[in-house]
């Protein structure tokens, strides 16, 4: 098993096939994204495959040390940054394939007009612990 | 097996060990002991005596437990100050327990783990499902609390205030994981509303939460749409609101209201008695809700309820009114756009109230509140 995570993006991914904003999508469309979106993580829960979903807020906070006993520097949002996670599902599957199988299942997701967005999702595998058996 | 019957022998159980010499946090530990030993025996060999068969058990995982730790002399000490098998005592420590896991020395999130385990007998392994953190991290969490009110005196009188600001939290959580917090929160509330006197100061305000919850409790089917997005209070289906739920609401609520001593959990509960009785929401009574805000914004500083107000301005004097009050606000406060988008839609201002949707859904703080601002920008959208 090996787990990967997918990683949708505000910003820094290539456009997608489907691109009209959701705020143009018909209410009922919508729905049926949610819906989409609820059943996928459902499905990867019964096959024993989902470990985590989560949602970030678009703007942060950078954060950073200046010395014992002061208090903490802090800056951004910067409009500049080009790469801005949106949310993740993080997947524990059998093989690569699989991996890539899911992602494109999920980017399927429908928008406008109820056809696939195709929207691009970031597949990163994570770094496992050392094998026991290494000969 | 009813485990919430079992669960809520809990606090008696665990006061009776710590009136009979044990520390609190050890006592606590031998509880969840023996509440877990119940879930295994009880369905197969129920006991006659239930709270007697716990206490016992108990008792005995606490001298278990305290053998390796304590001198022998010591333990027999114990041993020689256990009570002769027969009824247990009739004295409610309840109470005393809640203002432990409330104390003002733990953050709120410590004392909310430590509530709903102690008092509310769950265990650790689902109060860190309920709140989606994993077990050990909550397991420490527990144990920390239990070490910051090591020195706390039992039979001190504590903070009613506190208590409430707890169950509250626990309430607003919602549900996730097996446990449903919000049906937790009521039945602790319910239990302190018994074990309090009727003619403590507070009394008006634990029975004020407790209608408070009941009333939003009746209308929690009605709130979630079958796809899972949230279907605001105007567009809810009444006949899905448990009536039941909310007749015992407006019941507990009118006993409080007239002991004439008023708080927010009280008057927040009024605003929600007055949506509760209205059929349709054309037949809400503005002007009267508008009125209980008044009396809110006197009793507490909360910006939420000054938000709160400006929506019910715009309802009982038109939605010009409530933006006049909404410019009077900050305009960082959390929703403050989500408000300002619904007035101007009321005002008939289409395309800023679509504008406007769609930052509010930016700035959303859930996944379900900015599905549903950007599914009100999409509906303006969608008619312009």
């Amino acid at each position: 098993m090996a787990k990967y995570l997918l990683l949708k993006h505000y910003r820094g991914a290539p456009a997608p096939v489907n691109n009209i904003p959701m705020d143009k999508w018909a209410p009922e469309e919508i729905s049926a994204h949610i819906t989409f979106m609820q059943d996928f993580a459902d499905r990867l829960q019964e096959t024993g495959e989902f470990v985590d979903a989560q949602a970030l807020a678009p703007e942060g906070t950078w954060v950073r040390f200046d010395g014992e006993g002061r208090p903490p520097v802090t800056d951004g949002p910067f409009a500049e940054t080009k790469d801005l996670i949106a949310g993740w599902m993080m997947i524990d599957v059998d093989s690569y394939e699989r991996a890539l199988e899911l992602a494109a299942e999920l980017s399927s997701a429908p928008g406008a007009n109820g056809e696939p967005i195709h929207e691009w999702l970031e597949l990163r595998p994570f770094m496992g612990a050392p094998p026991t058996i290494t000969d | 097996m009813d485990e919430g019957l079992l669960r809520s022998l809990s606090p008696s159980v665990l006061a009776i060990l710590v009136r009979r010499g044990a520390d609190f946090a050890a006592a606590e530990d031998a509880v969840q002991d023996a509440l877990i030993e119940a879930v295994r025996v009880w369905p197969t060999d129920p006991p006659r005596d239930p709270k007697g068969w716990l206490v016992t058990v108990a008792w005995r995982r606490f001298l278990d437990a305290t053998r390796s730790e304590v001198s022998r002399r010591r333990r027999e000490d114990l041993l020689d100050e256990e009570p002769a098998p027969g009824p247990t005592p009739g004295t409610d420590d309840t109470l005393a327990l809640y203002f432990l896991c409330a104390h003002p020395s733990l953050t709120p999130s410590s004392a909310v783990a430590l509530t709903l385990r102690a008092v509310g007998g769950l265990t650790t392994r689902q109060i860190a499902a309920a709140y989606l953190v994993p077990e050990a991290t909550m397991a420490q969490r527990i144990s920390r609390a239990k070490r910051t009110v090591a020195d706390v005196r039992f039979d001190q009188p504590g903070d009613v205030a506190t208590v409430l600001r707890v169950l509250y939290l626990v309430f607003n959580e919602g549900y996730s994981g097996d446990v449903d917090l919000a049906v937790e929160a009521i039945r602790l509330t319910r239990q302190v509303a018994a074990a309090i006197d009727t003619r403590h100061i507070f009394y008006g305000e634990v029975a004020g939460l407790l209608a408070l919850m009941l009333l939003h409790h009746a209308r929690r089917d009605a709130r979630t749409a079958p796809d899972g997005a949230l279907v605001p209070l105007p567009e809810q289906d009444r006949g899905r609101w448990d009536t039941t739920s909310i007749a015992e609401g407006v019941e507990i609520l009118q006993a409080a209201l007239a002991r004439d001593r008023l708080g927010e959990f009280q008057a927040q509960a009024a605003i929600a008695a007055l949506h509760a009785d209205a059929l349709t929401a054309a037949e809400t009574d503005w002007v009267q809700i508008l009125e209980w805000y008044d009396e809110l914004a006197r009793l507490t500083d909360s910006p939420v309820v000054r938000l709160n107000r400006a929506v019910a301005v715009g309802e009982a004097d038109g939605p010009r009114a409530g933006l006049a009050a909404l410019a009077a606000l900050d305009h960082s406060l959390p929703r403050h756009t989500a408000v300002a988008a619904y007035l101007h839609e009321r005002d008939g201002d289409l395309a800023k109230a679509a504008r406007l949707y769609i930052e509010a859904a930016r700035q959303a703080p859930n996944l379900a509140e900015r599905d549903h601002l950007t599914r009100q920008a999409a509906r303006l959208n969608a008619r312009r």
